[in-house]
């Protein structure tokens, strides 16, 4: 069985330049896939392919079938009805994809509200678990603040809690931590990892950092130009890159890590 | 008698206007010509306020900032001019810090030519020399940024930052904004300037790997304070401040 | 090609791969610069200057002199008379070019005060800080809400009902949008790290305003500045069909409104004539300020191609 199955999808622009070429891959339900790649590899164009966000002027071909459902080629209703129940995505930018002008609180609400049909002292109640679950301190004070009011890092839990809110089948991670300082994208990789092991969520987790994507899939695509130039386990591609690309990757990788090699005694 | 540091903070604190907590508070640091000094830490402990106060962007609320040993003032011009084209410096985001509407070959001159070293027809050369020093080729001169990708502007802010040979390289996270193999060559340009020139470089960065790359001596700043300074192999190799080493720890690493 | 199309979806170009910059760029073939064909400034341009030209050739001939009354009252259109005549008898079309000059001139003039004085008071309250900032806002905010139509009564009590009034106080209102507008741009300029990129290269202010601020907030302004010609235009019309423009016997677009509105039923042209002027020159303005904003910025100029 497969949650998602991707087939020869292509995003081209309206002047006919191809984003991403020819693109196959599948997800068995609660599998979690890295999507690997550098800027401008289509690996983001992809993620939002999936959900049927593609922003204006890039359209699809192929085949983009999430639980059973034709995402290529769907109408707006359709679309809707998939995003949140089967998949909902976490951006990079906590701070653009949360609205600036409402609470953090009432933001997280509507998505409990339409999937659970929650009113009232209920549905506050499960805005403060939501909160709680992804392991906000303070859930009162968060869910009274407005985005700027709090931190980047509880700004990326808000946006991960909406996400989780649906339970979805599919979460849809784009470079969810870059932004993030180091020791807040260890904990948030934690939490990511930890949430979605509880609820044999499915994962696209989509960054550059290949030491990153190793923390959350098993199971990773690389992408380079659009086009997947490899896949494999997380492991193995680590271990024996076969593609030169993936090897530049690694190599770089490694040899900015070496450098933490300080003769460490630990 | 050894030469005064090229650039040294003596008991500096700053207080931004409207703020309950300093930003940086009672910092101390050296930088000694020809050395390279690491300043890490996360948002808002103070990394960026501390840089700006070394390019003589703000002054401290307490403490001094020194330049070849004399207090750095802002307002004589002369040891200003001095200042500047001893001390330049690289910005974290490479779509920010050059002026979209400017020819690459405008921004690179800029020093020279603001600082009153050249004239557009002198500084020519002089740029093109940058840019072949960088690894650009020579037409960007005529380019504009957007031309160019992430790493190549950087590049572009390299060149404008070493075109009149300065004594000190500032860096802001030069390559946090960069992809992974882009960031290698980066941080490889960087150091073979520092070595080709004898650059003294202070760079701002959370990313340890490029510090341990890049700097001999790393001085850890948490909520406005120095928690931790030395040398980079000591600091990093065995850090004594638990906040260190709760940095090195949430270093993602590749599985082996 | 893909790596370069790629780059600007997500707003930034693709990486060389090997970070090795030597290598040749696929940016390089988007950075020639191609001839920029954009239609609502070709439309804009013809529609304002056909305008422009009624009004340069006003200076120099016209089919009657402004107070021939030969033609009879109310003439029809044709008979020796393109548009016909007004109630004095006087020639239409005659008219109409005046009123061009004069709806020119209004523009022109009101937009020159707005934007000298906008752009100055701009910067000023851009670089201005604490007390001073906070005193000139107040003082633009207060002029923004301070309405033409009074500014321009209290300019005409104490000088007389001139065009040059009229312009001045339309200028002197239009400046405080322009300065207004131009305070946020230059704020955010100023948040740029290339404006302290210039600071650390040893850049005066006086030098950065010069090659850093006004050539990027160059584009928002002259957009912002052809829709206030337009606007200028508009409220001298208005001024004027109040007698608080252009004095008779000179013919302003909005003064032959107001006479013509007696006479509409029987005699249209009086009122349609400058009417569809009015439009066209305003139309076209606007269109140009459309056209100008894709043209005048180099990164959009490449993405059209």
């Amino acid at each position: 069985m497969t949650l998602l199955d991707l087939s020869g999808l292509t995003l081209r622009t309206t002047d006919g330049t191809t984003l991403v070429d020819d693109l196959s891959l599948t997800l068995a339900p609660g599998e979690r896939l890295g999507l690997i790649g550098e800027s401008g590899s289509g690996k983001s164009l992809t993620a939002l392919a999936v959900l049927g966000l593609l922003p204006e002027g890039i359209t699809a071909t192929g085949s983009v079938e999430l639980a059973g459902t034709q995402i290529v080629g769907a109408r707006e209703e359709q679309l809707t009805r998939v995003r949140g129940r089967d998949a909902a995505v976490v951006f990079q930018e906590p701070l653009t994809a949360l609205d600036p002008l409402m609470r953090a609180g009432r933001q997280l609400a509507e998505p409990l509200r339409r999937r659970h049909g929650l009113r009232g002292p209920a549905l506050k109640r499960a805005v403060l678990d939501a909160l709680e679950r992804v392991r906000l301190a303070e859930p009162d004070r968060i869910a009274r603040s407005f985005p700027h009011e709090i931190s980047g890092g509880q700004r990326q839990r808000v946006a991960l809690a909406m996400a989780l809110a649906c339970e979805p089948k599919l979460l849809i991670a784009d470079e969810p931590t870059t932004a993030l300082d180091v020791s807040v994208q260890a904990e948030m990789l934690d939490l990511i990892d930890t949430l979605v092991r509880e609820r044999d969520m499915a994962v696209v987790f989509v960054s550059h950092d290949l030491a990153v994507v190793a923390r959350i899939a098993d199971r990773a695509v690389v992408m380079r130009q659009g086009r997947a130039v490899e896949e494999g386990t997380v492991l193995g591609l680590v271990r024996s890159p076969a593609h030169a690309y993936t090897r530049a990757l690694v190599g770089s990788a490694r040899r900015l890590e070496s450098a933490l090699n300080l003769g460490d005694p630990r | 008698m050894t030469p005064p540091p090229v650039l040294e903070l003596r008991d500096v604190s700053l207080h931004h206007r409207g703020s309950d907590t300093p930003a940086v508070q009672d910092v101390s640091l050296t930088v000694e010509t020809g050395g390279s000094l690491a300043l890490v830490g996360e948002s808002g402990a103070g990394k960026t306020t501390l840089l700006r106060l070394l390019l003589g962007l703000g002054r401290p609320t307490r403490g001094t900032v020194a330049f070849d040993g004399t207090e750095l003032a802002p307002r004589d011009r002369r040891q200003m001019r001095a200042f500047r084209r001893s001390v330049q410096c690289v910005f974290q985001d490479p779509y920010s810090s050059l002026d979209p509407r400017r020819r690459v070959g405008d921004i690179v001159a800029e020093p020279l030519r603001s600082l009153g070293l050249d004239t557009k027809a002198t500084a020519a050369p002089k740029v093109a020399e940058a840019l072949e020093r960088v690894g650009l080729p020579a037409d960007a001169v005529r380019r504009y940024p957007h031309e160019f990708s992430g790493g190549q502007r950087q590049r572009v802010a390299i060149a404008r930052a070493t075109v009149c040979h300065p004594r000190v390289l500032l860096a802001d996270e030069p390559v946090s904004a960069l992809d992974v193999t882009t960031r290698v060559a980066v941080v490889d340009l960087i150091a073979e300037l520092k070595r080709e020139r004898g650059l003294t470089v202070v760079m701002v960065s959370h990313d340890l790997s490029v510090v341990a790359s890049l700097c001999e001596r790393t001085a850890v700043l948490e909520g406005g304070r120095v928690v931790e300074q030395g040398d980079t192999a000591r600091v990093l190799g065995a850090p004594a401040h638990p906040y260190t080493r709760r940095l090195l720890d949430a270093v993602p690493r590749l599985p082996v | 090609m893909t790596e370069r199309a790629t780059g600007r979806t997500t707003g930034r170009p693709a990486e060389p791969t090997t970070g090795r910059a030597t290598e040749p760029t696929t940016e390089r073939t988007t950075g020639r610069r191609r001839p920029v064909r954009s239609y609502t400034l070709l439309a804009g341009c013809v529609l304002a200057g056909l305008i422009v030209l009624l009004a340069l050739v006003s200076l120099v001939w016209s089919p009657y002199a402004a107070d021939d009354t030969s033609g009879g009252r109310l003439a029809g259109p044709g008979s020796g008379h393109l548009l016909g005549t007004d109630k004095l008898g006087r020639d239409l079309f005659t008219q109409v070019m005046t009123g061009a000059r004069i709806a020119v001139e209004a523009g022109l003039g009101s937009v020159l005060i707005a934007a000298v004085l906008g752009i100055l008071l701009g910067l000023l309250t851009a670089f201005a800080q604490g007390w001073l900032d906070d005193t000139l806002s107040a003082f633009l905010d207060i002029l923004i809400a301070f309405p033409t139509l009074l500014l321009a009564m209290l300019i005409v009590a104490a000088h007389s009902a001139t065009l040059g009034s009229a312009v001045l106080a339309i200028g002197l209102a239009q400046s405080a949008v322009v300065a207004r507008l131009t305070r946020i741009l230059v704020k955010r300029v100023l948040t740029q790290d290339y404006i302290t990129a210039a600071r650390t290269s040893g850049t005066s202010w006086p030098r950065t305003v010069a090659q850093h601020v006004l050539p990027n907030i160059w584009p928002t302004l002259v957009v912002n500045l052809a829709l206030q010609f337009g606007l200028a235009v508009l409220a001298e019309a208005g001024l004027s069909y109040l007698g608080l423009g252009v004095p008779p016997p000179n013919a302003s677009w909005g003064g032959m409104l107001q006479e013509a509105q007696a006479t509409f039923t029987t005699a249209p042209a009086g009122a349609l004539a400058p009417g569809i002027l009015l439009v066209m020159l305003v139309v076209g303005v606007n269109l140009i300020a459309d056209g100008l904003r894709d043209t005048l910025d180099p990164t959009t100029r490449r993405r059209r191609t």
